[in-house]
Order: structure tokens, then C-alpha cells, then sequence
């Protein structure tokens, strides 16, 4: 549904974009975490990504479940419906939202623990359906509301901030996803808006689950020496395999991009995804591959990160389920009641 | 056996489950359903695929009485591990049918009960090849012989396996076969019809015309699909699953696109009961009309979301298809055991709207009540059928729907309404009944709002002020209130000189009517409630206050609806007496009248024309 909403009073020199809306209207809420929190930092390219590639405000709807990351849906787009459900069960929520309405944006922001642990199965199934959405977890390896428990993304030997060592092996988001079949699969950091902004478009453009595992340090509980989520291990060891730049529908390739170096990546909508690999033996397009490199750099500790692995082609929720194109909550009543006659007929076996 | 044994009668049939009994119980209901004579139908089956013991009880009953009467008059006992128990539960005067192709002398024990010997595996192993096809046509073949003995017309036994196997003619006849072989044994062995049989002619006409045989689950999937549901979630349960099937079933036909081959509804089979009822909650906060179906275990689950649901203020249909706990109890058993559980779902202070029907009609209605009321109210609704209702053949009228019909879909602000907000308030009790008004995504940005779980203000606003928090908690109280008026009332039959009464719901009214009728028999009149939603309206106080001894017939050990009326009426707790019935099969009418006359002492009648 396209609705424009009245022009705001703004200062005359902010840019805007093809809707006419500028930055400040794809704001939300004012922050409530610690100040330097990694999620602010994402919450900020959110709201850039969205503004770039023009999303009607109140088409966006932000879906969490308990948690730090959680809070975050409330500080973006405040033109969109929130709901910030209950702990770890995110994913069933947005696939109902989604199965009512395919036509509106669904992006969803989870932490570690409301994905990895307490939401694990619903994060595999929301995968496994390919709902159609995008899934960002705010991953800082650490329960920040109820003070400094390690989460399922605590890598083994990692220092707790009162000097408990993790032994357990951590869940990796990205590996997992991988192996479930999803069809775009990327990590990143908070510290790098560079990377994120066209991450997060594109996986808002992308038709069927999106994830992003975003690093993103928690400066109260897990930012200190021992900690392999602080910002300064993660700014060490995180490693871009693959740059990915966002295209829209409307815009022209500009010119910076010699053919041969880019490997363009069409979406349902027209739109495309630029990869540029900066690791030559990297492939973003081969699961297999994919899976095998990011093995291989996490067991020396190191991240790999960019668009890890996309599969334009792959087929969502409401291709499965042959939904009409119409969203289910617009079809007339008259349509979907079949009326007195259709009853005494199908009730015939029961006489 | 007399006369008065003719169109009144049951039959139980016990056989292993997994051999094909279940058609061949279902055709002779049905044969005796279609012949004018009404009919009910229970089925005792285990939690099992194949192997174990399994029953069926038909009861003729010319007085269209829907409950067991709790007395087996003719047996057909086709399963030797339970000869023993089968022998013992036939009433005085009785019949016994078994397989005589192995004698078991053991069963003549009984000498007040006939037991009639037919030799099924030996004529089956002769006329039938494959070992399969012999157990399967075993099974027929008693439907034959009962045909013979019952004075059934094998016409229509014909005319119905024609319309179950019109894909595969080759079925009717070897199906037919079988029916011969063990009808023509028994008209010549035997002498037929028994003195209890069927005779559509003593009716004076159909008394099934305008009726149906279906089961509950059938008719809510049906409901869902009138009432306009276009997403349905869910994760597979005993005894619940058959309301997705017929949903399904029903959806693929009537809701497909025949040029477009697409679905107007969403089908998605969840990983848990946590997720379905997610699934819910989302689709009918994005404006589509969605339910799910579970039983108790998964109500459980659900807990934690139908909190949110409550809290949040977001509309869902839950039917719970009870059947026997704690636990995993007995799956395939039925109770009215998740009366509380439902009525109080989720942690802190929650409260609950469900509705209990009585019978597949009733699925049908409430269904499509059951939706409106979760959009009027914004809040979940149970349907609180049970297995019994769900999963058994019951007769009942015709079901209508009424094309003028428009769903309620409640207080939704559309992109004008919004439009002309100065800002929207999510929590806002703006008509003073305790029920605000709500936006969809997508329609209007200044409809936008954030829905929580967490303390928020009446304006949607997150708070940890008590003041604020209370001003929403009390609001959804006065909702309730209104809910009292919306949900249906009780049914209640009164006479101003009585003041004893008996208090039932759902499944246990068929079984309380027949009992109101015996109990008249025996000099004692009752007044009847049959409560049929929760939070109870003034009329179920009113009743109460005007009873002195009030019987509670539930199916459940620990009286949850008397807790419940006590709880949430003003009735003195001296005054409700309970009954109790919790074996996992349905009440029967035999049960409440003992019940009730172990209390109340028979009038002495008046003895007429004595000086």
C-alpha cells in the first residue's frame, strides 16, 4: 500500500531520498543500551540502509524477541509496526505476520541468546521454510540483561568480564545456516558500517531468509582482555572475503566496477547485488566452498565477513504454499467464504 | 428381549486395531443412519498404528438420545486377547458374536447371554487370497452377519460402499462378497432378525432426515473455512490433528483458484505448539483471521505466548480438543480435563475466553463465533471441544450458513480513520467498553505503534510506572466484563417450583438429557444449565442463587469447573455437588442418574384412585 505522508518541517539541506523522506524519518525511539553498545551502531545502518533503497516507513515491520538486541526495533523506522514478542520465538511471529501479508518488509533483530539458545529451533525452522525476511543477530557472545552470562556464541577460552573461562564450543550462526539451506548468508561488524549499510539492503531486497550475523561488542559485559567478542579482538581478526554493494532497481552500475573483478547478483525485483571478492580464492556462490573457508578461518579464531554465500533463485515460504500475489489479510470475505450452496454440496458425504 | 428392544440397543465390537474395522463399523452405523433409525457412534481406540485392542460402540436408539448408555446388549467380540473382559460386559439377556474357526467353549461360561459362533477366518481364507485381504475381509464379513441379525438392508450397504469406493468398483464387489458370506451364514444358521433389530418401518418416517453424521473436528475445520481463516498453524496431536486435516481438505477444494491453481489460506505445519501459536498471533496481528488446534499437552506450550496474547491484546482462535491427563495420559481417551488450565493460561494475572460446544453442530457455529469474538475482544478464544466430540460420528441437524453473514472483524482503524488521528493510542479505552481500537502494518504510518509484552501505558508506551501499568490492567478487566455479554449464554431449562438443578457443559449434554428423562422416570424433575462459555454472565449467577442443591456433571477428577464457578460467581460452594466422571471414555446417561439418586431420594408417586 503506497501512502505518503505529509511533508515534516526539516532543515532544507537534508538529502532525501526518491520518497522524499530523509534520514530523520527513518528514525525511531531514542536508544535506552550503554553508551558505545556495537547495537546502537547497527540500529544507525539500519536506518541508513533502509532510507537508501527508499522503503515506505510504514511498510517495514520490525520483529524481535527478549533481549539487549531486542530492545533495538523500537530505536528504527518509528513509521512501522514493532512487536517485540517473547524470548527466542521471533521467527513464529514473523511467519505468521509474513503468511498475512507477503507485500510489506520484515526485518527481524535478535541477540545470541534469543537465536542460538532459547530460539534455536524456531531460528532453524524460520530457515528451513525460507520465510522471507531479514534476520539480523546482534551477536556479543554474552547476556547482557541479566549481567554477563556467556551466551551459545561464547568461543571456548573466552574470559567472562569476572574471569570465568568458557568451555564450551560455541554455535555458529553462520555455519549453521549454512548447512539448513539458507540462501544469503553474511557476517559483519558493527564497527564497519561501510559494509553493513549494503548488507542489510541486500538482504532486505533478497526473497527468502536473509541472515546477518553482526559482531557486535557489549562495552559493559564482554569488552574487556580475554574476550574473544570485544571490539578490539574483533577489529583484529575479522577478515572481509567478500564486498557486497547494493544496486537498486532504478540505478545504473556506475562506472568504478571493471567488469571481470564484479560479479553482479540479480534479485526477484530487478535490483542486484555487486560481490567483489577481496579473497581471490573465495566463492560466494558455492555453499560447500563457503562453508569450508569460514571452517577453516574460525578454527584460527578469525572471521571471515561480507555476503558469505547467495542464492537469488532459491524459493520462499508463499512459493511453496502457492499464496496469490494478493496478501491473504486484502482478499474479500465474499472470496474466501464459500456460501450456503458450496456447504449443502460438500456436506453430501456426511448424510 | 422385547418388543421395546427394537430401535434401542447397543452394540459393541471389539477388534485390533490396524485390520480394517474401523470401515466396516463405519459402513454399518452408517447403513443403519440412512435407513431412518438414528444412531451414535463411539470409538475406543488405542495410541498405536497396529496391533492392539480396539472398540466400537454403536447405539441404536430410536429416542435420537447422542450419549453411551452405558449397557452393551450384543457383543462382537473378534479380538482374543480380550474375550475375557468382552464376555464379561454384555448386559444379562445379551449376545455374543465371535469367530468360530477356532471353538473357544470358554466363552459359553456365561448362561444368561447367547453366544452365536460364525466362522469368519474359515469362509474369508476360502473365498479371499492374500493374507491382508483376508484379515481386511474378515472384518467386513461381521458387518454382514450383524446385517443379517439386525434385519439391516444390504441395499444400502451396497449403495454405501459404491459412494466410498467410486474410484475403485473392484472394491464394492469383493467388499459385497464378504458381506454376502457372512449374511447368507447367518440367515442360515440362525434364526434372524434377533428380537433387537432394526425396523425403520416402527418410526412413523425418518427420524434422520435433516441430519448429518460427522464428527466435531470435521465440522470446525469446516467452520474455519466459512468464517473466513486464511492461516492456519500448527503441530500434529492426538486428537486435534483431524481439525487441520478437514480444514485442509476442505481449503484445497473450496479455496484454490481453479485458473491460478493458487490458495487463498496458508497451511504451515510448525515445529512446536510454541511456534504454531506464534504463527497465530502474528497472522491475526497482521489482520488475517488465524487459528490453531491442540490438545493438552500443547496448551502447555502455548502458555507463554497466549500471555503475550492477552497482554498485547491480540486476537486468536485456539481450539483444544481435550483429551485424558496429566501429562501424556491416555492420547486417545477422552476428558474435560484443561477447564482451569485454559481459563487461566500464562503466568500473572490472565484470564481467558473460551466457549465449550457440545457437539459438531455446535464446533460448526462457535467456530465462526469463536472468530468473531477474538477480533471484537482482541484476545484469544478456546474452543473447548474434546475427543469425544472431536473425533466420533455424532448425529446431529444439518449445518447452515447464512450468506448474509459478515464477520465481525472489530476495531480496526483504516488508512482514513488514521488519517484523521491527531495520534493514535494503541491502549485507549476511547468507547468506555475496555476495548481499544487497533492498526494494521502497512496501512498508515501515524498507525505505527509498538506491540510488547512488557509494561505499557495505555497509549502504547513502554512504562515501569505503577500508576501506568495499572491504568492498562484495569482496563483489561472492564474488557472482560464486556466479554461476559458477547460470548453465548447458557442454555438453561427451568421450573420456578424446583430447586434442584444440574450444571454440565459440553460433551457430558447428550448424557445428562437421556439421565433428565430417566430421572422423570423416577419421580425426580431437575432444572439444567449447560454453561457454554466462560467468563460466566449474570444469567449463570441468577441460576445458581435460585437452586439449593446444584449437581456439576464433568468429565475430569478434580471438579475444574466447579473450582471455576466458585471462583468466578457469587454461588455458596455448599450448595454444588460434583460428578465426576474421569475413565477417559465418554459419560454416560447411567452414570448421572446413579449419581444424582444417590442423593436425592425418589419422590414416592401419588397413588391414584386408592380412598
Amino acid at each position: 500500500m503506497t501512502f505518503l505522508p505529509k511533508p515534516k518541517v526539516r532543515h532544507p539541506s537534508l538529502p532525501k531520498n526518491s520518497l522524499g523522506l530523509t534520514r530523520r524519518d527513518y528514525e525511531g525511539g531514542l536508544s535506552t543500551l550503554c553508551a558505545g553498545c556495537g547495537h546502537d551502531s547497527i540500529t544507525a545502518a539500519i536506518i541508513e540502509a533502509s532510507w537508501g533503497i527508499d522503503i515506505e516507513p510504514q511498510n517495514m515491520v520490525k520483529l524481535s524477541g527478549i533481549g539487549c538486541s531486542s530492545k533495538t526495533t523500537a530505536y528504527f523506522v518509528s513509521g512501522g509496526h514493532g512487536f517485540n514478542s517473547v524470548h527466542g520465538r521471533m521467527p513464529s511471529i514473523a511467519m505468521g505476520a509474513n503468511a498475512a501479508n507477503r507485500d510489506l518488509t520484515y526485518i527481524g533483530v535478535s541477540g545470541d541468546g534469543d537465536t542460538l539458545s532459547i530460539g534455536l529451533g524456531q531460528f532453524c525452522h524460520a530457515i528451513r521454510r525460507n520465510l522471507n525476511m531479514a534476520y539480523i543477530i546482534e551477536n556479543n557472545g554474552v547476556y547482557g540483561l541479566t549481567k554477563g552470562q556467556f551466551s551459545a556464541s561464547a568461543d571456548v577460552g573466552t574470559k567472562a568480564k569476572k574471569g570465568e573461562v568458557n568451555q564450551q564450543p560455541p554455535i555458529d550462526p553462520v555455519l549453521l545456516a549454512l548447512t539448513l539451506g539458507a540462501t544469503f548468508v553474511a557476517r559483519s561488524f558493527s564497527g564497519d558500517k561501510q559494509q553493513l549499510v549494503p548488507l542489510i539492503q541486500a538482504a532486505l531486497k533478497h526473497k527468502g531468509f536473509a541472515l546477518i550475523d553482526v559482531l557486535s561488542p557489549c562495552v559493559t559485559f564482554n569488552d574487556h582482555e580475554g574476550s574473544t567478542k570485544s571490539y578490539e579482538y574483533t577489529r583484529e581478526h575479522y577478515d572481509a572475503a567478500v564486498q557486497a554493494d547494493f544496486v537498486p532497481f532504478q540505478r545504473e552500475i556506475s562506472a568504478d566496477y571493471a567488469a571481470g573483478d564484479v560479479l553482479p547478483v540479480v534479485l526477484h525485483d530487478g535490483s542486484r547485488i555487486l560481490l567483489r571478492k577481496l579473497d581471490a580464492g573465495y566463492d560466494p556462490t558455492s555453499r560447500e566452498a563457503a562453508t569450508a573457508a569460514i571452517s577453516e578461518r574460525l578454527k584460527k579464531g578469525e572471521f571471515l565477513t561480507g555476503l558469505l554465500y547467495v542464492d537469488p533463485a532459491g524459493k520462499e515460504f508463499h512459493d511453496v504454499n502457492e499464496t496469490p500475489s494478493i496478501p491473504l489479510n486484502q482478499i474479500p470475505f465474499k472470496a474466501l467464504s464459500p456460501g450456503s450452496a458450496a456447504l449443502t454440496k460438500v456436506l453430501a458425504r456426511y448424510r | 428381549m422385547t418388543q421395546d428392544r427394537v430401535n434401542d440397543f447397543a452394540i459393541k465390537i471389539a477388534t485390533v486395531n490396524g485390520t480394517g474395522s474401523a470401515s466396516a463399523n463405519t459402513l454399518l452405523m452408517k447403513s443403519i443412519f440412512r435407513s431412518g433409525v438414528p444412531v451414535m457412534g463411539k470409538n475406543y481406540f488405542p495410541s498405536n498404528i497396529q496391533g492392539l485392542p480396539t472398540w466400537y460402540e454403536i447405539r441404536v436408539t430410536k429416542d435420537s438420545y447422542v450419549a453411551r448408555s452405558g449397557k452393551v446388549d450384543l457383543m462382537v467380540a473378534m479380538n482374543a486377547e480380550t474375550y475375557t473382559k468382552d464376555v464379561r460386559e454384555v448386559a444379562s439377556g445379551g449376545y455374543l458374536i465371535y469367530d468360530s474357526t477356532w471353538p473357544r467353549p470358554a466363552l459359553l461360561a456365561r448362561d444368561d447371554i447367547t453366544v452365536l459362533g460364525v466362522p469368519l477366518a474359515k469362509m474369508c481364507n476360502e473365498n479371499f487370497n492374500g493374507v491382508r485381504t483376508r484379515i481386511l475381509m474378515k472384518n467386513i464379513c461381521y458387518a454382514g452377519v450383524l446385517a443379517a441379525l439386525l434385519d439391516l438392508d444390504v441395499a444400502k450397504i451396497r449403495e454405501l460402499l459404491a459412494e466410498t469406493y467410486a474410484k475403485k468398483p473392484a472394491l464394492v464387489d469383493s467388499n459385497m462378497k464378504a458381506i454376502e458370506l457372512g449374511y447368507q451364514y447367518t440367515r442360515e444358521n440362525f434364526q434372524c432378525p434377533l428380537p433387537m433389530h432394526v425396523a425403520p418401518g416402527l418410526l412413523g418416517g425418518s427420524k434422520t432426515a435433516g441430519h448429518l453424521l460427522i464428527d466435531g473436528n470435521t465440522a470446525a475445520g469446516l467452520g474455519c473455512v466459512f468464517a473466513g481463516a486464511t492461516v492456519a498453524a500448527w503441530y500434529p496431536i492426538t486428537p486435534s490433528t483431524s481439525v487441520m486435516d478437514a480444514y485442509k481438505g476442505f481449503a484445497d477444494k473450496l479455496r484454490t483458484d481453479p485458473a491460478t491453481g493458487k490458495k487463498n489460506f496458508a497451511f504451515i505445519q510448525a515445529e512446536d505448539e510454541l511456534a504454531a501459536i506464534g504463527m497465530v498471533l502474528g497472522a491475526n496481528w497482521n489482520g488475517a483471521r488465524a487459528f490453531t488446534a491442540t490438545s493438552g499437552p500443547g496448551l502447555s506450550l502455548m502458555n507463554e505466548f497466549l500471555g503475550l496474547a492477552y497482554y498485547a491484546e491480540i486476537p486468536a482462535v485456539l481450539f483444544d480438543i481435550q483429551r485424558v491427563g496429566p501429562s501424556t495420559g491416555m492420547p486417545t481417551r477422552t476428558q474435560q480435563c484443561d477447564i482451569l488450565e485454559a481459563a487461566f493460561a500464562s503466568h500473572g494475572d490472565t484470564k481467558h475466553v473460551c466457549v465449550f460446544p457440545r457437539d459438531p453442530e455446535e464446533c460448526f457455529y462457535f467456530t465462526r463465533d469463536a472468530f468473531d469474538l477474538a477480533e471484537r475482544l482482541q484476545t484469544p478464544i478456546m474452543v473447548m471441544s474434546d475427543l469425544d466430540i472431536g473425533m466420533n460420528d455424532w448425529m446431529c441437524p444439518e449445518l447452515k450458513w447464512d450468506d448474509s453473514y459478515v464477520p465481525d472483524r472489530g476495531k480496526v482503524y483504516n488508512q482514513d480513520e488514521i488519517a484523521k488521528l491527531e495520534k493514535f493510542h494503541r491502549y485507549l479505552d476511547v468507547d468506555g467498553d475496555g476495548i481499544p481500537y487497533r492498526t494494521l502494518p502497512g496501512v498508515h504510518p501515524k498507525g505505527a505503534y509498538f506491540t510488547r509484552g512488557s509494561g505499557h501505558t495505555q497509549y502504547g508506551v513502554y512504562t515501569e510506572d505503577s500508576a501506568e501499568y495499572q491504568v492498562v490492567l484495569d482496563r483489561l478487566t472492564r474488557k472482560f466484563a464486556t466479554a461476559k455479554r458477547l460470548v453465548p449464554k447458557p442454555v438453561i431449562e427451568q421450573d420456578a417450583h424446583i430447586d434442584i438443578a444440574i450444571v454440565a457443559y459440553g460433551s457430558s449434554d447428550g448424557a445428562v438429557r437421556e439421565a433428565l428423562d430417566i430421572l422423570a422416570v423416577h419421580g425426580i424433575k431437575t432444572n439444567y444449565m449447560r454453561l457454554r462459555a466462560f467468563p460466566f454472565g449474570e444469567e449463570v449467577d441468577k441460576f445458581l442463587e435460585q437452586q439449593k442443591l446444584v449437581f456439576v456433571i464433568e468429565q475430569n477428577r478434580d471438579a475444574q469447573m466447579r473450582s471455576l464457578l466458585t471462583l468466578e460467581t457469587r454461588v455458596e460452594k455448599s450448595k454444588l455437588r460434583s460428578l465426576l466422571h474421569y475413565s477417559g471414555l465418554p459419560i454416560s446417561s447411567e452414570f448421572i442418574v446413579k449419581g444424582v439418586l444417590a442423593e436425592v431420594q425418589p419422590k414416592p408417586r401419588k397413588l391414584e384412585g386408592v380412598a
